[in-house]
């Protein structure tokens, strides 16, 4: 059941949030060993929490999100819950705040029922980099999820949970969304409050959801999005109800199709799906414009500049001082540091402080990080005009389907390559949604929108027409069905 | 043959602007609280805070800026500085680096010949605070104290324009007396509102290179300053001198030893990498906002000094003396009006007597004990004869050890002058009876004996006889 049949049955009376919330424990229970969704069930919290919307829903109170359960991404800080980053770094930390992303679902009355598994600090494209282990696709239990939201992605897929919360700072909400035949929206960079999410690169991460539908994303990301005094990045600008424009009709659209995206390295089976769904659109009314954006090429490179070095400054203060992993028996601040970092971050998180210190440090400076930030405005610019002309752009989310657990964790250009679709949106701070548009040899293939600042209306509403039309985003994993 | 040397100074004041809360949190800036109560989740760091500017530390900025004649930047940076430290709770500092909001200021000092000369203010920025290591009392432990973290500074950096010591203390005294007209920075040296970092070098007189400098760190006080600058000058030149070089370095002056060692060299110190904050977005002002700003500031040291020399007649000194502090300034303006036209009686006392005792006592102006309205009333009484200056003196210590006013202490202890002719005539036939042989001296042409006769009549006065009658009528009775 979507968030919206829930929220419809609570309200009808059908059942109560209660029992809603007991199936997905039980659910849960049953079935998160193997696919290591979760790091954290919080099953009192949901009982209580689930308890307080039923009362409120017997009062005829409450919206469309009251009694209903969800999961958040363990990067979102959770007062009294672990909030680890799936870092051994984090792996002691009790969060003694809500993040403003969690203090309005809960106000929502949305019910939490745990945190889950994701890449250390965001940090990958595959959630095999977790201190807590890999998360496995529930379509294929021998393939990745996506990352870094891979654990929301297959709790969502496996309808461990009915919507997820995730976290967008290169692809890592709509590609896993992608890889696990979800709807993963990624909401213009400061539409939804930073405050209480984990940075990892500041001018990128951007909270969206994981969500069974269209309708769904509107409906929790309604909730989440708006300004917040918190976060000097939030934008002040009133947020329109997003379920209410669903209905808008595709007929005069203007589609940009990105050349870019159509090159060498785009798996055939996911280029023909994508195809396919764009000629769903002009069947629609749609009309297709291919164009190019000569830039978005540069896209990664660029990425792999700006990115790390922010988390380079974003990750100094896990330094085993005032919170987190800190060494046993240090003997002097140097061995304190060293060892406290050495032990608490993986691989992956070394890597990019280590490239993000080397572009930041002086005599590097302007041949990297400034290089890259001049890029970014031509990649901005890229936009700009392509968005002059059409209404959103249409292309794959990601190269191919799902890959093997294992097949790229230790080659990272490979691995990187994966975002090569995503990342511009994030550059440029574009909302962008991935839909479900087909299946190559049982793995999911998504398709991605990308629209201009604030369009997230039309994105969505774009994205509702398609699921109209189609079924793909009911299909379950075979062995979930 | 002796070569000439010439020092080259730059300063860089770090003013702790005085805002309610922090820079970039709701907390508090109050001194002196339990370590640690004062520092919430952004001033420790914690996972998911963020930054969000304090608007009045924005304020307070433009307004130095003004006040010095800078250009205020429509569009500054907030960037990390980068680093390691326990007391630097998120590894980096927020800072601005190459867009500050106050750029090329000047400040006028006067020297010591009475010589004006313009400073130069390369920029002035703002930035957060770092927190304290505290190493007493712990066994070997360090501990830290986050209150002073994300404290508002301004960071005012001078050109190397200062040429020596008493020219950095003459700066940095200015400065000290801007930031407390402007009501942005207590000036507390002792809390460490107010501190500074002097750059130094040498060079040979004439030359326009500069000589390699040296930083010294973390001077509170304007006789450390003026001290750890000379002890640098005379370490600088010696090593030249005696075929060495110095070394671009960072030295912590020592004021127990009164001597400036080394910190860490350049080449061994923290490359900061500095970029953007993409946490705070760029710091945009508008027209409207500076000028509202230019329109609400007071009248500046310089601007009063003016107006006390022009329209009260002080000398160029003294009005540089009073406008040094805003309340001086204020209380001495205060008495002067009570008094009308004497202007100068009230600088005489408001720098004399009233500072004198201010400083043996340790007060502030603001706590004095006589305030404006009592002092006028005393210096009334000098200007309308009840009393001389010197009986005033007395007076002036029994109003500020007690309540009461000038006219009170007066007629309580009997100090009114004795400018009665007949009382005075009579009271000097009894000290010429009383002085017989040296009446006859004086007569007999030792003229010096004057004095010891006004002595000797205002002893018998209990100084009260007015000096001027009794200097009158003394020489129409000795003369016979």
């Amino acid at each position: 059941m979507t968030v919206a049949e829930i929220g419809r049955g609570l309200r009808a009376g059908q059942f109560t949030s209660i029992e809603v919330t007991k199936h997905f424990l039980e659910r849960i229970d049953r079935v998160n060993k193997p696919l290591n969704a979760f790091i954290t069930v919080t099953p009192e919290r949901a009982m209580a929490d689930a308890k307080r919307a039923d009362a409120v829903i017997a009062r005829g109170e409450g919206g469309p999100l009251t009694g209903v359960p969800l999961a958040h991404k363990d990067i979102f800080c959770t007062e009294g819950v672990l909030t680890s980053c799936g870092s051994r770094m984090l792996s002691n930390f009790i969060a003694p705040y809500d993040a403003t992303v969690v203090e309005r679902l809960a106000a929502a009355g949305m019910v939490t029922l745990g945190k889950t598994n994701m890449d250390e600090f965001a940090m990958g494209s595959s959630s095999e980099t977790s201190w807590y282990g890999p998360v496995r696709n529930p379509w294929d239990g021998t393939k990745v999820p996506g990352g870094s939201s891979g654990g929301s992605a297959a709790a969502v897929a496996a309808r461990l949970a009915p919507v997820a919360t995730g976290t967008d700072t290169g692809g890592s909400i709509r590609q896993p969304g992608a890889l696990t035949g979800l709807t993963g929206f990624k909401p213009t960079y400061g539409r939804v409050s930073r405050y209480g999410m984990v940075a990892f690169a500041s001018s990128l991460d951007q909270a969206g959801v994981l969500a069974q539908s269209a309708e769904d994303a509107a409906l929790v990301l309604g909730a989440m999005a708006g300004h917040d005094a918190r976060d000097s990045t939030s934008v002040n600008a009133p947020v329109p109800d997003y379920a209410a424009g669903l209905g808008r009709s595709m007929k005069g659209l203007r589609i940009g199709i990105i050349r870019e995206f159509f090159g060498a390295g785009l798996e055939e089976g996911t280029g023909r799906a994508v195809r396919t769904a764009l000629d769903g659109y002009r069947a629609m009314g749609a009309t297709l414009v291919e164009l190019s954006l000569p830039n978005l090429p540069l896209s990664v490179p660029t990425y792999y500049v700006v990115a790390p070095a922010e988390c380079s400054s974003n990750l100094s203060r896990f330094d085993g001082v005032r919170f987190g992993h800190r060494c046993s028996e240090p003997r002097d601040l140097r061995d304190l540091y060293r060892r406290s970092r050495g032990e608490g971050f993986g691989a992956e998180v070394k890597r990019r402080i280590m490239t993000g210190t080397y572009v930041l440090s002086a005599g590097y400076y302007d041949a990297y990080y400034l290089k890259a930030q001049k890029v970014r405005s031509l990649i901005n610019a890229d936009f700009r005009r392509a968005f002059s002309e059409v209404d959103v752009l249409m292309g794959p989310t990601t190269p191919t389907p799902a890959f093997a657990i294992g097949a790229k964790v230790d080659d990272p250009i490979t691995m990187y390559l994966n975002d090569i679709y995503t990342i511009g949106a994030n550059l440029a701070g574009l909302p962008a949604v991935s839909i479900p548009c087909g299946l190559v040899d049982g793995l999911p293939v998504g398709l991605q929108i990308i629209g201009p600042h604030f369009a997230e209306e039309h994105l969505l509403a774009a994205a509702h027409a398609w699921q109209l039309q189609t079924d793909w985003h009911r299909k379950l994993p075979p062995m979930f069905a | 043959m002796s070569i000439e040397w010439e020092t080259v100074i730059g300063l860089e004041i770090h003013a702790q602007l005085a805002t309610r809360s922090k820079i970039f949190s709701g907390s508090s800036t109050a001194y002196g609280a339990t370590p640690n109560v004062q520092a919430n989740l952004v001033d420790l760091g914690y996972p998911g805070v963020l930054p969000v500017l304090n608007r009045e530390a924005v304020r307070m900025a433009v307004r130095f800026g003004l006040a010095t004649g800078a250009t205020i930047a429509r569009r500054s940076i907030f960037a990390r500085k980068n680093y390691f430290y326990p007391d630097l709770p998120k590894g980096y500092q927020i800072s601005q680096y190459e867009r500050p909001i106050v750029e090329d200021g000047t400040v006028e000092i006067v020297l010591d010949d009475g010589a004006h000369k313009t400073v130069g203010i390369t920029r002035a920025h703002l930035e957060e605070d770092a927190g304290k290591s505290l190493h007493e009392g712990l066994g070997k432990h360090s501990g830290i104290d986050l209150n002073r973290a994300g404290t508002p500074l301004l960071e005012i950096v001078s050109e190397p324009d200062l040429r020596s010591a008493r020219e950095a203390i003459a700066y940095m005294k200015k400065v000290h007396t801007l930031v407390r007209y402007l009501e942005i920075c207590d000036g507390n040296m002792q809390e460490g509102s107010f501190r500074c970092d002097a750059n130094v070098s040498v060079r040979h007189k004439g030359r326009h290179e500069y000589g390699t400098r040296c930083e010294i760190k973390n001077l509170n006080s304007f006789r450390f300053v003026e001290r750890a600058i000379n002890y640098e000058v005379a370490r600088q030149i010696g090593l030249i001198e005696g075929g060495g070089s110095v070394v671009l370095e960072t030295r912590l002056y020592d004021p127990d030893r009164n001597e400036t060692r080394p910190m860490r060299s350049k080449e061994e110190a923290n490359d900061y990498r500095y970029f953007p904050d993409p946490d705070l977005l760029p710091l945009a002002l508008d027209e409207e906002f500076i000028e509202e700003i230019r329109g609400a500031l007071p009248e500046l040291p310089d601007q009063k000094a003016a107006r006390f020399v022009h329209d009260h007649g002080l000398s160029g000194y003294d009005a540089g003396v009073l406008t040094a502090n805003r309340e001086l300034a204020d209380y001495y303006e205060a008495v002067a009006a009570m008094l009308g036209g004497e202007a100068k009686l009230a600088a005489n006392w408001v720098m004399g007597d009233l500072s004198g005792f201010l400083n043996r006592d340790n007060r502030e102006i603001g706590r004095s004990p006589v305030d404006a309205k009592r002092l006028a009333g005393l210096l009334a009484r000098i200007i309308d004869g009840t009393i001389s200056g010197k009986i005033a003196k007395e007076v002036f210590e029994a109003m500020w050890e007690g309540q009461s006013d000038a006219d009170a202490i007066i007629d309580a202890k009997g100090l009114r002058q004795i400018t009665d002719t007949s009382t005075i005539q009579r009271v000097i036939a009894g000290v010429m009876t009383a002085n017989p042989a040296q009446l006859a001296d004086y007569r007999s042409g030792k003229d010096k004996l004057f004095g010891f006769f006004v002595g000797q009549v205002m002893k018998a006065t209990g100084g009260k006889a007015n000096p001027a009658q009794v200097n009158e009528l003394l020489r129409e009775m000795l003369a016979g």
